[in-house]
């Protein structure tokens, strides 16, 4: 430690600015203030095995030897429709994905929708034909929902709020703490679209491409992956936070490192050029038709092939693997051969000028 | 201080009596202000900062300082240095 | 992507530090200026790749990280005022000010936007003549043109609703504040180049012949970075202190002539506090008397604000490269992104935050990722 003081000014610097009494937009994230929250507010009062598991959705036995798998999301999203898709097919793939992401098989779905005072009610038709689209392609039914308005201004437009169900096989275990050492790590498509094509439609950074939303349900591609191998120990799918969010739990959940190859990691121009512009990395950046799968080495180059023939995974690559050390990070290998960290972000990614 | 990013001048116009261009950063488009490179046309690359271009980029000089890192690479391999 | 894909190639960067290797007979120590250029370094992990006797202290050039306290509480007192619509670039929302940053003003009912150009702040007065709009206009020399030409527009359109709150900062009397540190260790610069795209590297000339301390002229990318050390290395190895310009692409010696007509213009030299080092004479710019109207300081008479700050933190050593921000005892303890003691660690280019994002020290293990 320097003992040493400059002749100039001393340093100084504020008392620490830790957000603990007010929600601010770092909390919802995805990063390490999301998770701070979760950990700090919700787990202890809430506390049980399912729950902290820490995965997309929440495994329990109903009767002995049959498993449901449950998941709960909302959706925020603004602007409520933009390229590739709206918040209603959102609010089915998206929950459809996270119930599915344990390896359980998709049934049903519940909807609650809080509408603000003034949306237009051609609007939430449209909302809902896109819904009942997207659980079609799931071949998921919706049976349940619930109605609120709140007041003008109170709910950009329309909230939707979707819980979903499903079966898990028995044997099956699935989860973000099954990650082993030697097992590889696969991407099932180019990072990056949902969150770039969503930024361009709120149109506040004023920048145009020709990207479209990603947003897709998984669950078929999970059965077909399923269905030639019992070797995959987890899934994720990479949203808000981005792949390297998802990873990082991963890692910790495992205890394992996670190493990256920066060459192999799919990018699609328009994405990698937004974000030269806004200095955003895409590892960070929301996907919602996306997923990581962590699978044993001897399988991996079979559930590859099997993707790639599978609709949703057509471009699926291998991005890296699973090492024992150092436990509960992710790395980079860079394209000059150089290793770096690649750590959570504090709260939301901000663009920036330096 | 400078995160700025090279992109192709696709379209000139004024708008609001200011220079504007329309850029293309290999996909994405976004307008710039060129003001300050008042003899850019269209089909020039500019270095573009928070929506300003700041600077022309000479497509000779960018050749002639890759060819002459090419050479500085060549020849430390010609004496025998490995590139590391 | 071009002009972008060229200069990462591997085989070229490996073959210029090879070359640094080469010529390479003693230790030395450089200073990059800039914030984005201390952010490629630590991402690309060419410190790793350089042979151990070239150091790299990380520089004061990060506007966020040197952004003072008391402008940042003047910035929140401002976007707390109700009808105010306070904008500013994105990284400026996480730094913190005494009490509190832009986010809990955000949360507390203030409209605080980001904007990607300062033009789109002008443009949100214009939408908004019921409101008041202030930018922050931070920055080196860089973004200098954007920011003045925000006020121009403004004054050209006949926006009175407009204004912008002024935290800029200069290089070159940054660099002679370092140089003239007894404390200093700095043995040659990789000077901004971006700065240098607009200001031309025509004032670094006196500064290297008084001082005796070669600086190059250097870009962003791997290629860039690497030419710029080996340039750098060469000179001092060869006794020599010119200034070299080893960003050739997009910097001329007189720089961006148009863009200093405008900044003159508009802006009048000025002291400057730089947090963490100090009042540096004549280091800033300020609005000139006649376009005080457009000062947010005067309008939303903020002007008297002091701020009381505690040392807690040592983030000022590091923007003075004097230590590492893993040399730090907070470093990855007390002081993480989440819970920034200093603005080093809060800014996305600040060193701290380069290191810790991507070298996370670990205080019982030291991991280098390596």
């Amino acid at each position: 430690m320097i003992n040493k003081t400059p002749e100039m000014e001393s340093p100084i610097c504020p008392l620490p600015r830790k957000h603990t009494d007010k929600i601010v937009q770092g909390h919802g994230s995805g990063g390490k203030m999301m998770e701070d929250l979760i950990k700090d507010i919700f787990y202890p009062p809430l506390a049980n095995e399912a729950l902290l598991a820490g995965d997309d959705a929440g495994v329990v036995e109903i009767t002995s030897g049959r498993r449901l798998a449950v998941s709960t999301d909302a959706h925020v999203v603004s602007p409520l429709f933009f390229p590739g898709g709206d918040i209603g097919k959102l609010s089915v793939c998206g929950t459809v994905n996270d119930v599915a992401m344990v390896g359980a098989k998709p049934l049903y779905l519940s909807a609650s929708f809080i509408l603000e005072e003034g949306l237009d009610i051609c609007l939430l038709e449209k909302v809902v034909l896109s819904m009942k689209d997207a659980a079609e392609e799931a071949g998921v039914k919706i049976i349940c929902g619930d109605t609120k308005v709140v007041a003008h201004g109170e709910a950009d437009g329309l909230y939707i709020s979707t819980t979903g169900v499903g079966e898990l096989d028995p044997g099956l275990n699935i989860s973000g703490n099954q990650a082993k050492p030697g097992d590889q790590v696969i991407v099932s498509g180019k990072l990056g679209d949902h969150g770039i094509a969503v930024l361009e439609a709120r149109g506040d950074l004023g920048f145009e491409t020709k990207l479209v939303s990603d947003i897709a349900p998984l669950n078929h591609l999970i059965s077909a992956m399923l269905s030639v191998s019992d070797q995959i120990h987890v899934l994720r799918d990479p949203t808000r936070g981005g792949a390297a969010s998802a990873l990082n739990e991963i890692a910790k959940q495992s205890q394992v490192g996670i190493f990256l190859e920066e060459a192999l990691i799919p990018v699609r121009p328009a994405v990698a050029a937004a974000c030269e512009m806004l200095g955003f990395d895409p590892l960070y950046i929301a996907n919602e038709g996306k997923l990581i799968a962590i699978v044993g080495q001897k399988d991996a180059p079979k559930v590859l092939e099997k993707m790639r023939q599978t609709k949703y995974g057509e471009d699926a690559v291998l991005i890296g693997q699973v090492e024992d050390s150092p436990p509960g990070r992710l790395l980079l290998k860079t394209g000059l051969g150089s290793t770096r960290i690649v750590d959570l972000l504090a709260g939301e990614m901000l663009p920036r000028i330096c | 201080m400078c995160l700025a990013v090279p992109g192709k001048i696709i379209e000139i116009y004024e708008k609001q009596e200011l220079k504007m261009a329309k850029m293309d950063f290999s996909g994405v488009t976004r307008e710039a202000c060129i003001e300050h490179v008042p003899e850019a046309k269209v089909g020039d690359y500019a270095i573009v900062h928070v929506g300003f271009a700041i600077s022309l980029l000479s497509e000779e000089e960018a050749q002639e300082s890759i060819d002459l890192l090419r050479e500085i690479v060549e020849a430390g391999e010609l004496d025998g240095e490995e590139p590391a | 992507m071009k002009y972008l894909s060229e200069y990462r190639d591997a085989e070229l960067v490996h073959g210029l530090i090879a070359k640094i290797k080469d010529i390479t007979t003693q230790h030395w120590t450089l200073m990059e200026i800039c914030g984005g250029q201390t952010h490629s370094i630590i991402k690309n992990g060419l410190d790793q790749l350089l042979p151990e006797q070239i150091e790299l202290v990380h520089g004061p050039g990060c506007p966020v990280c040197v952004t003072p306290l008391e402008l940042i509480d003047k910035a929140l007192a401002i976007a707390s005022k109700p009808d105010v619509i306070f904008t500013s670039y994105g990284d400026m929302l996480r730094v913190p000010g005494s009490q509190a940053d832009l986010f809990s003003v955000r949360a507390q009912g203030g409209d605080v936007r980001v904007v990607y150009s300062p033009l789109d702040a002008v443009k949100l007065a214009q939408e908004n003549p019921d409101k008041e709009v202030v930018f922050f206009a931070i920055g080196f020399e860089t973004t200098a043109p954007a920011n003045v030409m925000s006020v121009l527009q403004a004054e050209q359109l006949g926006i009175d609703n407009f204004s912008i709150l002024v935290s800029h900062v200069r290089v070159p009397q940054a660099i002679e504040a370092i140089l003239c540190s007894p404390h200093n260790r700095v043995q040659g610069f990789l000077a901004a180049g971006h700065v240098c795209a607009v200001m031309g590297f025509w004032e670094y000339i006196p500064l290297a012949e008084k001082y005796g301390i070669p600086m190059t002229i250097t870009g962003f990318e791997p290629l860039d970075i690497v030419q710029g050390i080996l340039t750098t290395v060469e000179a001092l190895e060869s006794g020599t202190n010119q200034v070299n310009n080893a960003y050739i692409r997009a910097v001329t010696e007189k720089g961006n002539q148009s863009a200093q007509a405008v900044i003159n213009k508009v802006f009048e030299e000025c002291d400057r506090k730089w947090r963490g080092i100090g009042l540096i004479p004549g280091s800033g710019w300020r609005l000139r008397p006649e376009y005080s109207k457009y000062d947010a300081e005067k309008r939303f008479q903020v002007e008297t604000i002091q701020a009381e700050e505690s040392p807690l933190c040592i983030s000022g050593l590091v923007l003075q490269g004097l230590i590492k921000p893993d040399q730090c005892e907070a470093f990855g303890t007390l002081c993480t992104p989440e819970n920034p003691l200093g603005a080093t660690m809060v800014s996305d280019e600040g060193a701290c935050a380069a290191y810790y994002r991507y070298r996370v020290q670990e205080p019982d293990s030291r991991e280098t990722g390596s």
